[in-house]
């Protein structure tokens, strides 16, 4: 039990590493170890879930090397991480399925560097996740960071050039964060998050400490797409390959949110984001802002995967306002929200990648007709709307009722009224996709002279990943007690002050 | 006044100086690789801003020596230099994954310069 | 077996569900099947509602509390008076709209019937769903459930027309959902639960400013659907939809579970002394009012039957929320059996304008000239739906707009006796004209006797039945009169004292 910390990512490297050597000989045998891999670390996760659930949240540190923190690093598994790791390795596990195919259409010839890759971004996440020191954390960070540029750059033809721009930013992002963390290091003297956490509350008014907080939350608000950060964000999105955006999309930035989360709960002292310096409700405001710009964007884009990408900008913006909202039911559902959009995203890239292989179509006006010939794929894809746009049962609508319930309960009327205005923008963009795919083909005048799609699901190794997505999905919404009573109720209790 | 305050701190002006040079590069440049440089140069101030408060006068490298005793004032504070090393590292991948993309960019374009770069993919698009 | 009785509330919602799913596998492949899954799953939904009439009367409730979906509040349902005089207008009147159905989609030749009659038996699941809900969680659930089931029937013809309505009715349709949400939050926030209890569970100390925005936010999330003006216009659009759905859905289950929404806000969430107080009542009745009045002038100007019938429908729901606002035992009274007579009626008038649309391809009241030569059975049932709806005796309308009527004299408020009245006349002036002319007037292509298919004309007449004798025997069918009793009693503590 005691090593389940250190095994989630070291399951996955070993895997990457393995895979990269298999993958010289095999690409079958690449692709295998990669899926182990993962499946290994998912099942360590959910031990990991089931250790908290046990033992009423009682975190499982692990010295690496056995070196006694505060020397050593440690891996700290507790009810935030444990939720984390499954997601993350959840959904590496599910794009790993889905990948083969996709990938033989869209990078023909390079697959063998992708699973190695993929692999790679999952340990980094996972150890963003455990790592219970903030320098390590750093290390993680560009360890996901420079595989997920790998995974971006092998995209169509834009691809490259707007991976740069994500590296260049990308690193713009982590040198603040490193700044800010030279800056704590040199005001506390450890970069140890549980001593940080010890040594902090005596330093509140420090202006060292204060600079490195800014440092820190502006790096990874640039590597999280925080609005007005997001800029790099739709064209990497839009010409990756849909595998990698499913993997990508879902998990990357929300691994960035979390290390503010982690930073605004457990490392500096309660209340130092909200009383003494407002950056929560800093990020709270530019969340809002966010939502309504990703959103209103969205609405005007051709190309579905650049639609999703706009409405990631929007979407990130329900988890920042759960921070902004500094109070316990906030965030649970700016939380909640980080299983809801990291499931929801990544069934909405897969279902692109899905039609992209059997039709060839990535702009919204050619998606008339596809309901009929991909009638199954298109009913999990009307579910990932409906919990896009926050229509009860689906996941989507927990969050946002959360949210709307830390909005009423801190009096923030222009958030509130920012929650509300998004559900319908975000079902103005998304409805109009569900309009096109279900739109007859044979009375629409605009395909007219198109041939017939053909009738016929994507193949099983991504038909059946994206089922199981959509199935999660509806499972997450009606059981979201059971997550939020069993972790993120925990995990939000400094909050209740 | 303004001599002596440069003076007593100047590490750290030329800190400041060259994490500027850095982000301007990085965002101002037309030209790729000069991003390229400009985000080396960028990450190099701050390896020097870890490592500059690190140094002590006098002391040495962090190794228990008999002669000289365990007094922590004389030997220099590791941390730092493991963490700046380990840093460098992640840096040096960096810069190394950024030239990968500008060597496709360049073979595939024949160009490094930004704008006319956006305007050859748009052509042949 | 007790399993099965006790949860009867669940297994009402789910078996249209499964029906829904049972259409959609069977597909084209074979029809009577198909329709047989909606017929039985009609008569089962049916057969599990009426089954818990005498309880609810003799004072049972019958509680279902499934699993919590947020923090202490459960995904509950609970059968009370209220509730089940809604479920059982709608599920009794879906077992008739299934077989008109049949008769209209097959003689219309319509596309995609598959998917018409799945999606209709979600709306029936979700529309039962928010009869039972009891709390305003799982309400909002159903209730946007089957905002969304509707918009499949909406965009049915396929036609660019109906996409645009299809997209104004989302938007709207969205928009009341989530402005309800968004009261609901607030509710939640200033009385910390938010489970129906009769006579309201909110405070005047929770603050006047919050209170009105409750209301606020309840009002667009209920007037959407309930088609107050100003926020009515995407019901009469929706009537591109098939006519089953304009029946069944458009003029009952949908909008009737916005107005539905108006019981439970006034009765059960702010309770009528509460909104007294506050001054919302008032807001709500004068809102009511002039839709009232404003609906029944459009209706005059309307030469499309759908359309004219549509206004209609506007006019008649705003009835049953002026009722509620009035805040008096009568006119809650007449409200909640109005509920059910309009939509006997209303269905009445929705499937003849149906059965003539089909059989003779007629849309518009001016070219009904003579129709009652030709349809003589369908007229006459339109007939007894448009006096019904004007408020003569003998038919249902009239004892619901007699209450009414006294409602507002108890309450003081003589303008809405106006308002009842002169709305009566114009009730009067564009339906009673539509049926002297397809007597009275003579036309060439309306001769010989040639009647619509039987799975027509059978529904017609049994709604037209049900109108006549809920006016007659206002008790006699399926306790009616006794269940809207029983909900004023719960709501304001006064009694009636048993069945007239």
């Amino acid at each position: 039990m005691s090593q389940i910390p250190a095994l989630i990512p070291t399951s996955l490297l070993l895997a990457s590493l393995l895979s990269l050597l298999i993958g010289l000989k095999s690409r079958r045998g690449a692709h295998w170890t990669a899926l182990l891999g993962a499946i290994a670390a998912f099942a360590f996760s959910l031990m990991g879930v089931k250790a908290m659930i046990d033992g009423d949240g009682e975190a499982i540190r692990y010295a690496a090397g056995n070196w006694i923190p505060p020397i050593g690093i440690e891996f700290v598994l507790d009810s935030l991480s444990a939720y984390m790791t499954a997601i993350i390795t959840f959904i590496g596990v599910i794009v790993l399925i889905y990948a083969p195919r996709s990938l033989a259409l869209e990078t023909p010839g390079r697959e063998r560097m992708v699973y190695p890759s993929m692999t790679l971004v999952l340990a980094g996440l996972v150890g963003m996740c455990l790592t219970g020191d903030v320098f390590n954390l750093y290390v993680f960070l560009e360890i996901a960071a420079l595989a997920a540029y790998a995974l971006l750059a092998i995209g169509d033809r834009g691809a490259p050039v707007a991976t740069l721009r994500y590296l260049l930013f990308g690193a713009i992002g982590g040198g603040f964060y490193l700044l800010g963390v030279a800056y704590l290091y040199y005001a506390t003297g450890t970069v140890n998050m549980a001593d940080l956490s010890m040594r902090l509350p005596e330093l509140m008014e420090s202006q060292a400490v204060i600079v490195a907080a800014v440092l820190m939350v502006v790096g990874l608000g640039i590597k999280m797409a925080l609005f007005p950060f997001h800029f790099w964000l739709p064209d990497v999105y839009t010409n990756a390959p849909s595998v990698s955006s499913a993997l990508i999309a879902p998990v990357m930035t929300k691994v960035s949110a979390y290390a503010i989360i982690r930073l605004f709960l457990d490392v500096f002292p309660p209340g130092f984001f909200t009383a003494n310096l407002p950056l929560a409700q800093t990020i709270g405001w530019f969340s809002a802002a966010g939502i309504i710009f990703g959103s209103v964007l969205a609405i005007a884009q051709h190309d579905y995967r650049r639609m999703l990408a706009y409405s990631s900008v929007g979407q990130l913006g329900y988890i920042g306002l759960g921070i902004g909202l500094a109070n316990p039911i906030g965030m649970i559902g700016g939380l909640l929200h980080i299983v809801n959009h990291a499931l929801m995203k990544g069934l909405l890239f897969m279902i692109g990648g899905a039609v992209r292989l059997r039709f060839g179509v990535t702009k919204i006006p050619d998606f008339v007709g596809v309901g009929r010939a991909m009638p199954w794929t298109m009913v999990a894809f009307t579910v990932g709307v409906l919990a896009m746009v926050g229509i009860p049962p689906t996941a989507g609508f927990f969050s946002k009722w959360y949210l709307l319930l830390g909005s009423a309960e801190a009096g923030a009327w222009v958030w509130f009224a920012v929650i509300i205005a998004s559900s319908l923008l975000s079902a103005i963009y998304f409805f109009r996709v569900v309009e096109m795919v279900y739109r007859d083909p044979e009375s629409d005048s605009a395909v007219e002279d198109r041939e017939p799609l053909p009738r016929g699901e994507a193949p099983a190794s991504m038909f059946w990943p994206i089922t199981i997505m959509a199935v999660s999905i509806m499972a997450v919404g009606i059981f979201n007690v059971l997550i939020v009573s069993a972790l993120l109720e925990r995990v939000a209790a400094p909050l209740g002050g | 006044m303004t001599a002596d305050f440069l003076l007593s701190r100047y590490p750290y002006v030329l800190i400041a100086v060259l994490f500027a040079i850095g982000l301007y590069g990085m965002t101002v440049k037309r030209n790729l690789m000069k991003k390229i440089i400009g985000m080396t140069i960028f990450q190099t101030s701050i390896y020097l801003f870890f490592i500059q408060g690190a140094t002590k006068q006098g002391a040495t490298i962090p190794v228990l020596d008999p002669e000289l005793g365990p007094s922590a004032e004389l030997y220099i504070n590791p941390l730092p230099q493991v963490i700046v090393l380990t840093a460098i590292v992640v840096g040096v991948a960096i810069t190394g994954v950024a030239l990968s993309l500008i060597l496709v960019l360049y073979r595939r374009y024949g160009t490094l310069d930004e704008v006319e770069l956006l305007r050859r993919m748009r052509e042949s698009a | 077996m007790d399993l099965l009785l006790t949860n009867r509330a669940l297994f009402a919602i789910l078996v249209s569900a499964f029906a829904a799913v049972a259409v959609a596998l069977t597909g084209e492949r074979n029809r009577n099947l198909r329709e047989s899954w909606t017929v039985l799953a009609a008569l089962a939904k049916f057969g599990i509602v009426a089954s818990m009439v005498p309880g609810v009367l003799a004072g049972q409730r019958y509680d279902v509390n499934l699993l919590q979906i947020s923090p202490g509040i459960e995904l509950a349902l609970r059968v009370d008076p209220a509730g089940i005089l809604f479920a059982m207008s709608a599920s009794f009147l879906w077992i008739l709209t299934s077989f008109y159905a049949f008769g209209y989609m097959r003689g219309g030749k319509e596309k995609k019937q598959t998917r018409f009659f799945a999606w209709l038996a979600v709306c029936l699941s979700a529309t039962i769903g928010i009869c039972f809900s009891a709390n305003l969680l799982t309400f909002v659930l159903f209730y946007e459930i089957l905002s969304v089931a509707t918009y499949p029937l909406v965009i049915h013809a396929g036609s660019e027309k109906a996409y645009r309505i299809g997209r104004q009715y989302l938007v709207y349709a969205i928009t009341a959902g989530i402005a309800l949400v968004g009261g609901i939050a607030l509710v939640h926030n200033a009385a910390g639960s938010l489970d129906f209890v009769a006579g309201g569970f909110l405070e005047a100390e929770m603050g006047t400013g919050l209170l009105w925005a409750i209301f606020a936010c309840f009002f667009i999330g209920f007037g959407v659907k309930a088609g107050v003006m100003p926020i009515h216009s995407w019901l009469p659009n929706a009537m591109i939809a098939p006519t089953p759905v304009s029946a069944l859905l458009h003029a009952v289950a949908v909008v009737k579970a916005g107005v539905f929404g108006f019981v439970r806000l006034v009765g059960y969430t702010f309770g009528p002394d509460l909104m007294g107080v506050l001054g919302a009542a008032a807001v709500l009745a004068a809102f009511a009012g002039a839709t009232i009045l404003l609906a029944s002038f459009i209706a005059l100007t309307k030469d499309d039957l759908k359309a004219r019938l549509a206004y209609s429908t506007v006019g008649h729901l705003s009835y049953i929320v002026l009722g509620v606002a009035l805040l008096a035992p009568q006119a809650m009274l007449g409200a909640a059996f109005h509920m059910v007579t309009h939509a006997a009626m209303k269905i009445t008038l929705f499937f003849c304008a149906g059965a003539i649309y089909i059989h003779t391809g007629k849309k518009k009241v001016s070219q009904l000239d003579g129709i009652g030569r030709q349809m003589p059975l369908t007229m006459a049932a339109f007939g007894v739906g448009a006096i019904g709806l004007v408020g003569i005796p003998t038919i249902g309308g009239f004892i619901s707009k007699w209450y009414l009527a006294a409602g507002t004299i108890d309450a003081g408020a003589y303008i809405f006796l106006g308002v009842l009245l002169v709305s009566g006349i114009l009730n009067a002036a564009y339906l009673v004209p539509i049926v002297t002319r397809a007597f009275f007037r003579t036309s060439p292509d309306h001769t010989r006797f040639d009647e619509a298919s039987a799975l027509m004309v059978v529904p017609i007449a049994l709604t037209m039945t049900l109108s006549i004798l809920l006016g007659l025997f206002p008790d006699a069918i399926f306790n009616f009169f006794s269940l809207a009793e029983a909900i004023v009693e719960t709501v304001t503590g006064t009694t009636f004292g048993g069945a007239t």
